[in-house]
């Protein structure tokens, strides 16, 4: 039988069958973060329960945390903190929290640590852990209630989900980013195109990306609806796995890693590399997204009224006009963060562009690395100094910061940023906050230029 | 045992409405799942003053009452909080109508009692339609028969069996899989020494 690598994953983890059509799923690793855990902890005390396989999970600090001091920075955000520290102590959990030098943003810190291989199943609570998809292992969001049977289990309920490929075929032009890529996705296959799949990216644009851009495109999957995403194992990830503390601890045999070559999917894509170009979203969606050299939608672009309704919304709350040009969007701020585009390579390619140049008056521009290792990374290979010197604001701690605005981040009621994160909802940034998606070097670019711009014309 | 729902239901035509619309995040820094009401739909219900938003349906009778809501496509994406589904729960909320959900919005419903029957486009804008009546007629959700009842119209829904069981039955997952501990460290038994994970603390 020909099966899918996501089918593989499943087989290799299905603890048992439940009577009414689920299975037990064991979950190889789990990620714990301060915010989406605590009440899963309290259900633990409610029931008396224990921890299952305390060595089994992780638990770092970056959400709530401020970015400018390793304090935090009110009474609210460090009682979630220290909430998560006291409930790691009691079960015996690794904890990496505020000053530690292996903290970050969860999804950034796993790859860093050497904790994810292929053939893995990873469970967090939060719904980007599609990111190890890149690695070939199976990674998924789940809710509090899950954390808990998780915490309790080492295992979840979990459902077979359909499955889809997305082939993305032919290489793409130079200034084109793993980023313009995964929004080309969202936009073809829309925002809730893959609910209720496990979607597999493959082509030799897929292929062709480094660990980073991997990581990038199965991040964002979750913006097309995939609980779960996935790129074939091969020599690139093999030799990613190399070199952190954790690896080499372990491994997982018994199947290669990939689809078989006959197997098929429930829903098939093909986009064409040579097709995408940067984008930039308009919208408050992640599916609603033009290249930059185009223009915002007209009402007269769409056919039923329920479209127009909702171009006409989303343009009044983002503050455009229909038809107004990309290029024409000024911005106020640019920030560069997030697990989607805050590793290394992500700030290597805006350093690129912001080398020599300087941040346009009137805008605000801040970069949060994605982990305290990747900073400290970053500021020994000279980029700090690249940043600074172009005028922008250079975090001395890791964290979620700006990508949601849960810690003193936010935007302002209309304020408008230049993102490289990965949701542009009503509020994300902040209450009444205008997000633009886009690559760390098109945010970089928007901030020097002061409105969004096409990263082609920076040589 | 609820096998059937039966309730005033609102009319919540958008598209997407992710999670961070059901329950914006300066109401997720809490340690507790109570308290939440206030949080959900926050910036659709209540203007910059606190003031409640008078074009927004849920503040305006016959659905102050509402139970049920018939929602736009998508709903429930962006991030995992279940925050939103206990937010939803407090309101008073037992049953949203779509056209689909994000996953783990679906799977983080069913955990607490939240019914997501899945229709067709067509029986969902036929239900919109119901719902924008403010004669404050009721719609009645029958888990058994998977079939939802508006006026003279009765429409099938979608839901998997063990969503329903968990609804009908209101089962605590943790207690249930715990059953299964047997089953859990056969497999352990069988993963080799480097399948098993150990985080450096
Ligand atoms: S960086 Fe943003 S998307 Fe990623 S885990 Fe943090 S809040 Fe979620």
């Amino acid at each position: 039988m020909n099966r899918t690598l996501y089918d593989k994953l499943v087989d290799a983890h299905k603890v048992c069958d439940l009577p009414d059509g689920d299975m037990l799923i064991y979950v190889d690793f789990h990620i714990m973060n301060e915010y989406t855990s605590p009440q899963a902890f309290s259900g633990l005390d409610t029931k008396q329960l224990g921890v299952w396989r305390p060595e089994a999970h992780l638990a770092v600090v970056d959400h709530v945390n401020a970015t400018r001091s390793s304090e935090p920075h009110d009474a609210a955000s460090k009682l979630l903190i220290d909430n998560l520290e006291a409930n790691c102590t009691k079960h015996g959990i690794a904890f990496y929290g505020l000053g530690d030098p292996r903290q970050g943003i969860e999804h950034v810190v796993v790859p860093e640590q050497g904790l994810v291989a292929p053939g893995m199943l990873i469970a967090c609570g939060d719904s980007h852990t599609t990111t190890y998809g890149a690695f070939g292992a199976l990674g998924f969001g789940i809710g509090t209630s899950e954390v808990e049977h998780v915490l309790a289990t080492q295992t979840l309920r979990y459902k077979r989900m359909k499955t889809m490929r997305v082939t993305v075929e032919g290489g793409t032009a130079p200034g084109v980013t793993a980023k313009d890529i995964i929004m080309k996705i969202v936009q073809v296959v829309g925002a809730g195109g893959a609910n209720g799949h496990a979607v597999e990216f493959s082509g030799s644009a897929i292929r062709g990306l480094d660990m980073a851009g991997r990581m990038t495109v199965c991040n964002m999957a979750v913006e097309l609806g995939a609980r779960a995403a996935l790129i074939a194992a091969d020599d690139i990830t093999d030799a990613a796995l190399l070199g952190h503390p954790h690896s080499g601890r372990f491994e997982f045999k018994g199947e290669s890693w990939v689809s078989d070559p006959e197997a098929e999917f429930d829903k098939e894509f093909v986009i064409s590399g040579a097709d995408i170009e940067p984008l930039i979203t308009w919208g408050t969606s992640p599916d609603q997204s033009i290249p930059i050299t185009a223009n915002v939608p007209v009402a007269a672009d769409y056919v039923s009224p329920k479209a127009k309704a909702a171009l006409e919304r989303s343009l009044q709350y983002m503050g455009l006009s229909e038809g107004q040009s990309a290029q024409s969007i000024e911005i106020d701020t640019a920030f560069i963060g997030s697990c989607t585009n805050s590793r290394i390579e992500d700030l290597r390619e805006a350093a690129k562009i912001l080398e020599g140049r300087h941040v346009a008056t009137g805008v605000e521009a801040i970069v949060v690395p994605g982990s305290a290792m990747t900073r400290l990374k970053a500021e020994a290979e000279g980029l700090r100094a690249i940043f600074e010197t172009a005028g922008f604001e250079w975090r001395p701690e890791a964290g979620c910061s700006m990508c949601l605005a849960m810690n003193d981040d936010i935007a302002m009621d209309g304020e408008r940023v230049a993102s490289s994160t990965n949701r542009n909802f009503e509020g994300r940034q902040g209450r009444g906050a205008r997000t633009h998606l886009m690559s760390p070097a098109m945010v970089a670019a928007a901030a020097v230029s002061g409105h969004l711009v096409d990263v082609r014309d920076f040589k | 045992m609820t096998k059937t729902i039966k309730g005033i239901a609102a009319p919540l035509p958008l598209a997407n409405v992710d999670t961070d619309v059901i329950m914006p995040k300066r109401f997720l820094i809490t340690i507790t799942r109570e308290g939440l009401a206030d949080g959900t739909f926050a910036d659709l219900r209540f203007d910059n003053a606190g003031q409640h938003r008078p074009e927004f349906t849920l503040n305006q009778a016959p659905w102050t009452k509402a139970t049920i809501l018939v929602v736009g496509d998508n709903f429930g994406c962006g991030s995992s909080r279940e925050h939103a589904v206990w937010g939803m729960r407090q309101l008073g909320i037992s049953a949203c109508i779509g056209t689909g959900f994000a996953g783990i919005f679906y799977d983080n419903a069913r955990k607490n009692g939240l019914a997501l029957p899945v229709v067709s486009p067509a029986a969902r804008d036929a239900l919109l339609q119901f719902a924008s009546n403010p004669s404050g007629a009721e719609i009645s959700i029958d888990l058994n028969s998977r079939t939802i009842t508006a006026g003279e119209t009765s429409v099938p829904f979608e839901m998997d069996d063990a969503t329903r069981t968990s609804l009908i039955r209101g089962r605590d997952d943790t207690l249930d899989s715990l059953e299964y501990a047997g089953a859990i460290r056969d497999f352990e038994a069988g993963l080799s020494d480097g399948m098993r994970i150990s985080v450096i603390k």
